[in-house]
């Protein structure tokens, strides 16, 4: 059952991948000569293909009347490629409940080993599926989220010509995450680590006609590697440590490791602080984390499901969870743990502001997951893993519904994505409404909402907490909260209240197809229904029974969450009326006055507009440098001094000596180089010839 | 082992196609029947040798960490033998020559039409040397085969390579010949010092310590400049920028194996202190080597230069991993070779397709592949992220292991070349993007087709190749596993009397 469910999105992945391969292949056929008789078909050829790419995602442009035309017919075998991933993806999802049930309730964990993979020496690798209740959690929502993604693609990429590729690319990514869910070993947890960032990569550049998509695609593929490059030393430095790279070895092992130091550029650093905070920057990258953050806005170059499944509800997450798996060890490097709350709270206050003015639905949304994330931090850095796991559990759904609402207004809008277009939409779309306002309140932490339990969880463990950060912690996520409900409701009364402002486009909305209204409606009920029910099972007294030893909480947490004072529960709730009633006042009632707020402040609002100004610092403190220097080293180091100096000073020398002979005999200067070499050859044979005889 | 073996098979492997050239150089002509007959000959002849190859795979005890299917004839003197054999860390790159010879010969199908037949006999006569500098066994016999590399690749260049290509040639020469003269140096008081030239008995002769910096000096400068190490690596991208693209492939794919098994063979089993001694010079040049040379490659305007200085940066894991001589280290090192040599060989092939097409290289030529070449632009994007090194290909499992292998005896050496996982990923991505995807919009690539049969034919098993070694090395790993092991046991034993007189100080 475990194998089937990781494996049948990746079966689902190579057969669509096959029919998209041979569609293509069938509209660009093979040949090594140029095809010039073409020449004037293939120009037109191409430019049809702008168009379908443009169309797409190119607001402000008025070339979306034509998006509807778009000649290009897809490949044979879209239509079927698309129900084999969906259908395939639909029974995987099944098959996580079942296994939830069974492992989280029935106890049933599993170890399936399934083939060797690295052996040398004391490094034994294999191919492991790993089934606890923490990867069970993992499993459902990656599973459940990436069905429901894949069904609304369905509609959504209808138009799209390269229907295939996109589910190929979207199993593929599901395949990876549940990979990285049920590993054993830490590699195997890279392998899913970087082929979620592959899987990413190919997606946010999807239209790669797209150079703002490229680019983004490649930001986020290199940023994730900045993480990554913690991350491989955390796995050394373990190795080192352990001898091993499994992870029950590795846990049987921590306690034992308490005290020893590594000798890290002279800096004896505590081991197991040194390894957690190496793993922890890799967390931070995949989770967009302050500092490693800049990817995650411009990863909304992909198509909207993608920002739905990859980077709100799972692969961003996956941050969260690595921390989680290695709770053993963060549990007892507190130091570490004072560093994750640190910079989870930082982001989730830092990702909140920058949201508080963006224009773009998927970048708000997208600086809202970034901020959420922070948020699943904090809880980590208490101890309070379970919570962490939680809000993960919660965010996914209210995140994926707000993502996909989001792109069903973008398809109600023609593929605009800017609010300040928008307007006046709810009685144009009142479902999406609906859901979008069901997905806000879920954000937001209205009581009773799944948002709501997770939400509060978090900054009760941030109050009950004692480690160095905790009241810095409490204070971000107090304050995030409030500048969440107000961001969250100005996109809301932005899109759906208020005059139209772009009556071409608001006259022509309409509600989209039911392919993506029911995965809509799914997540609407598991933004309810994910909240009440879970809650004693990962904030409350049965944690411990729930996840076993999948969490090594901190033994006090959850405890002391039960006992702080009786003030604290309601800070979030009214943080989140206060936001509301801001943004209800700014962008309902009048309208004017975050205009002139922001005429007032034009340096605070161009700060937080353009994003804290991080690309444009670190353009120039890392990008520019690079190219720089690889320049410099390039013309001066390899070209003047070593060439210089070496070979091409010598062959110079010689060059001037022998260029006479040259000319004057064969012109071919590799005939001497040869006569030369053989005469070498055979003076040396001659040579250890003669002393052999001796 | 005699009694098993019924005939020599390596050295038939070793001079099949010498003898394929022959027939080729019997094939008398100049016309395109002639042409053609040069071309089916090479092919099957590498074929062939690839399949008989094959045998030594089948026969080879992966457990038994000595010598096999070894051959020995008195041939110079009294002293000098035709002394043949191989063992886990050789058989991988006897193979991987004979496994790639057949790609090389096709890919040059069409694209070389001048002296077909010099051609394919300049590439038969390379594959017979660099079979036999894997599996010679005398120091003699070894450097004639070695050097003899030299002469059928200086003439590939020289005569189908492209415009610099006597400069390049040159280069190439003055670079590797310069290193040998050295090497043969050593190999003289090797053998005054041993009174034998041969490389199974030298292994286990003490080397006296001052002899042994020397002799590993003298081997160094011929091995480092193969390789290339930063700094003598600036022949590699002129050379690959000129040669023909099945030049390219053999260049990237095997020439530059034949350094670290230089190492691997000479360095350290028979200069165990030297290669302790010199080990941190070693890791700093490579580390230099991978940050360098990826900073570099950022910024080339040529496709094949980049892929030339991406080579530089993954052949300093190998050393890194060689000098760091822990069994991860090593195996890991092993393993990016055999690795590197199907993904960089793979990405010369790849680039050949496309100079097949337009014969230029420049990278701002290019764009937009992607809308009439999506088969190039899947396959290309396998080979990309396996340079990337992205774990599931075998281009991460070499990273991993040398680098997991030299943390454990150098923190810093490992952290600094890890940064070479970062700059990959921005070098690598940087030209595909360039190359392959955008819009189709320059006017001489309108007319641009997909690849051919005979080209997937080429790059499809190389794909499966990458993919089987990334989620399944074990053969790979296995095949070695026993030699490699040997070899770290007697390193380790060697060297531990300098590092307990070192903690003693």
């Amino acid at each position: 059952m475990i194998q089937a469910l990781v494996f049948l999105p990746l079966i689902g992945a190579l057969i669509a991948g096959f029919i998209a391969i041979l569609g293509a292949h069938g509209r660009n056929p093979s040949g090594d000569e140029m095809d010039h008789a073409h020449d004037d078909h293939g120009h037109g050829d191409a430019s049809a293909h702008a168009h379908a790419a443009h169309g797409h995602d190119d607001h402000g442009h008025d070339d979306h009347d034509d998006h509807h035309h778009v000649a290009e017919p897809a490949a044979l075998g879209s239509r079927a490629a698309e129900l084999i991933t969906a259908g395939l993806l639909v029974v995987s999802a099944v098959l996580s409940w079942m296994t939830f049930v069974d492992v989280a309730f029935m106890h049933h964990d599993a170890r399936i080993v399934l083939l060797n993979w690295i052996n040398s020496g004391d490094l034994q690798l294999s191919w492991t599926l790993r089934v606890d209740t923490l990867t069970a959690v993992m499993l459902v929502v990656v599973t459940t989220v990436s069905s429901l993604v894949h069904i609304y693609s369905l509609g959504y990429m209808e138009d799209d010509p390269n229907r295939p590729r996109f589910m190929a690319y979207l199993s593929l990514f599901t395949f990876m995450m549940l990979m990285l869910v049920t590993a054993d070993n830490l590699l195997q947890l890279f392998f899913g680590w970087e082929g979620v960032g592959l899987a990413s990569y190919l997606l946010i550049g999807f239209w790669f006609k797209k150079p703002s998509a490229n680019a983004a695609a490649i930001k986020a593929f290199v940023v994730n590697r900045v993480g990554d490059f913690g991350f491989l030393l955390g796995i050394f430095a373990l190795f080192m440590l352990v001898g091993s790279t499994d992870l029950d070895t590795i846990f049987a092992s921590a306690p034992g490791l308490t005290g020893k130091t590594i000798n890290f550029f002279g800096w004896h650093a505590d081991a197991l602080t040194l390894t957690c905070l190496l793993l922890f920057v890799g967390a931070m990258g995949k989770s967009a984390q302050f500092l490693l953050h800049t990817w995650l806005p411009d990863a909304m170059e992909g198509p909207t499901p993608v920002s739905a499944l990859i980077h709100a509800a799972t692969m961003v997450t996956a941050g969260v969870f690595m921390v989680a798996r290695m709770s053993p060890l963060f549990e007892l490097a507190p130091n570490a743990q004072a560093v994750v709350m640190l910079v989870g709270a930082t982001t989730a206050f830092f990702a909140a502001t920058i949201g508080l003015v963006q224009n773009d639905i998927k970048r708000i949304v997208a600086y809202s997951t970034c901020s959420q994330l922070g948020y699943m931090f904090v809880a980590l850095g208490t101890g309070a893993y379970s919570v962490a796991m939680f809000h993960l559990f919660t965010h996914a759904f209210f995140k994926a519904l707000l993502f996909l609402g989001s792109g069903s207004v973008i398809y109600a809008m023609h593929h605009e994505q800017d609010i300040r277009k928008m307007g006046g939409l709810w009685n144009k779309i009142p479902f999406t409404y609906a859901m979008m306002t069901i997905g806000t309140l879920a954000l937001t932490g209205f009581p009773f909402t799944a948002g709501y339990f997770s939400k509060d969880a978090i900054i009760e463990a941030a109050y009950a907490s004692h480690t160095q950060f905790a009241f810095y912690g409490f204070l971000m996520t107090v304050v995030a909260a409030l500048l969440t409900s107000f961001y969250s409701w100005r996109l809301v009364f932005k899109t759906f209240h208020g005059e139209p402002h772009d009556k071409k486009h608001y006259d022509a909305a309409h509600e989209a197809p039911l392919w993506m209204l029911v995965p809509l409606a799914v997540l609407g009920i598991g933004s309810f229904a994910a909240g009440f029910p879970f809650k004693e099972l990962f904030a409350g007294h049965h944690v411990g029974e729930f996840f076993r030893e999948s969490l090594k909480m901190n033994p006090h947490i959850i405890e002391e969450m039960h006992h702080i004072p009786g003030w604290v529960p309601y800070v979030p709730t009214v943080m989140m009326v206060l936001g509301f009633l801001i943004s209800y006042l700014f962008y309902v009632r009048k309208p004017y006055l975050p205009v002139e707020l922001a005429n007032q402040h034009p340096l605070l609002y161009k700060f937080l507009l353009n994003k804290w100004y991080f690309d444009e610092l670190y353009e120039i403190i890392f990008v520019r440098p690079a190219k720089w220097i690889g320049h410099f080293l390039w013309k001066k180091g390899d070209g003047m001094i070593i060439d210089g100096l070496g070979p091409d000073g010598i062959s110079a020398r010689v060059l001037n000596i022998t260029r006479g002979v040259v000319k004057l005999q064969t012109g071919y200067l590799y005939h001497y180089a040869f006569a030369m070499l053989i005469g070498v050859a055979g003076l040396i044979t001659w040579f250890i010839f003669g002393l052999g005889g001796q | 082992m005699a009694s098993v073996m019924t005939w020599p098979v390596l050295s038939v492997v070793t001079f099949l196609p010498i003898v394929g050239a022959i027939l080729i150089y019997l094939s008398r002509g100049d016309d395109e029947a002639a042409q053609g007959n040069a071309r089916w000959i090479a092919l099957w002849t590498t074929l062939i040798t690839f399949a008989v190859s094959l045998i030594l795979v089948m026969r080879f005890d992966p457990s038994n960490g000595d010598f096999q299917f070894v051959e020995k004839a008195p041939w110079l003197a009294a002293t000098i033998n035709y002394h043949m054999g191989v063992d886990g860390i050789s058989l991988p790159f006897v193979i991987l020559t004979t496994a790639l010879m057949p790609f090389c010969i096709l890919c040059s199908w069409k694209s070389v039409t001048k002296r077909v037949r010099e051609y394919m006999i300049a590439f038969l006569f390379l594959e017979t040397l660099m079979i036999g500098t894997f599996s010679a066994l005398d120091l003699v016999l070894f450097y004639l085969f070695f050097e003899g590399g030299l002469i059928p690749m200086f003439l590939i260049i020289g005569i189908w390579g492209g415009p610099r290509r006597v400069y390049a040639s040159f280069k190439f020469f003055l670079y590797t010949f310069l290193g040998s003269v050295l090497m043969l140096l050593a190999i003289m008081a090797l053998y005054w010092n041993a009174g034998t030239t041969d490389i199974p008995t030298l292994m286990h002769t003490a080397v006296p310590r001052s002899l042994q910096t020397w002799a590993w000096l003298a081997f160094f400068a011929s091995f480092a400049v193969k390789m290339p190490m930063w700094p003598v690596h600036t022949w590699l991208p002129d050379a690959h920028v000129e040669a023909p693209t099945a030049g390219s492939v053999v260049l990237a794919a095997i020439m530059l194996k034949m350094g670290g098994y230089g190492f691997l063979r000479f360095s350290l089993p028979m200069f165990p202190d030297a290669s302790l001694y010199f080990a941190p010079m070693v890791w700093t040049l490579s580390v230099i080597a991978i940050v360098y040379t990826s900073l570099v490659a950022l910024m080339q305007e040529d496709i094949k230069k980049l892929i030339a200085y991406s080579s530089v940066a993954h052949m300093g894991y190998v050393t890194m991993g060689i000098f760091a001589g822990t069994t991860q280290g090593v195996s890991g090192a092993v393993f990016q070779m055999v690795s590197h040599g199907i993904v960089s060989g793979a990405l010369f092939l790849c680039v050949g397709v496309v100079y097949d097409r337009l014969h230029t290289r420049e990278i701002a030529a290019y764009g937009g592949l992607v809308n009439r070449m999506p088969i190039y632009a899947a396959l290309f994007m396998v080979f990309t992220m396996a340079n990337v090194g992205l774990p599931g290909t075998s281009g991460f499992v070499g990273e991993f292991l040398t680098l997991i292998g030299t943390f454990k005896v150098s923190i810093p050496t490992a952290t600094f070349a890890s940064i070479g996982v970062i700059l990959s990923a921005a070098y690598a991505l940087w030209l595909y993007r360039k190359v392959v995807f955008g819009e189709l919009t320059k006017p001489a690539l309108q007319g641009i087709k997909d690849i051919t049969f005979r080209e997937g034919l080429v790059l499809v098993p190389l794909v499966v190749l990458t993919i089987l070694f990334g989620v399944y090395p074990k053969p790979v790993l296995d095949m070695s596993a026993a030699s490699i092991q040997l070899l770290v046991n007697n390193y380790a034993a060697a060297t531990s009397a300098v590092k307990a007189a070192a903690l003693l100080q």
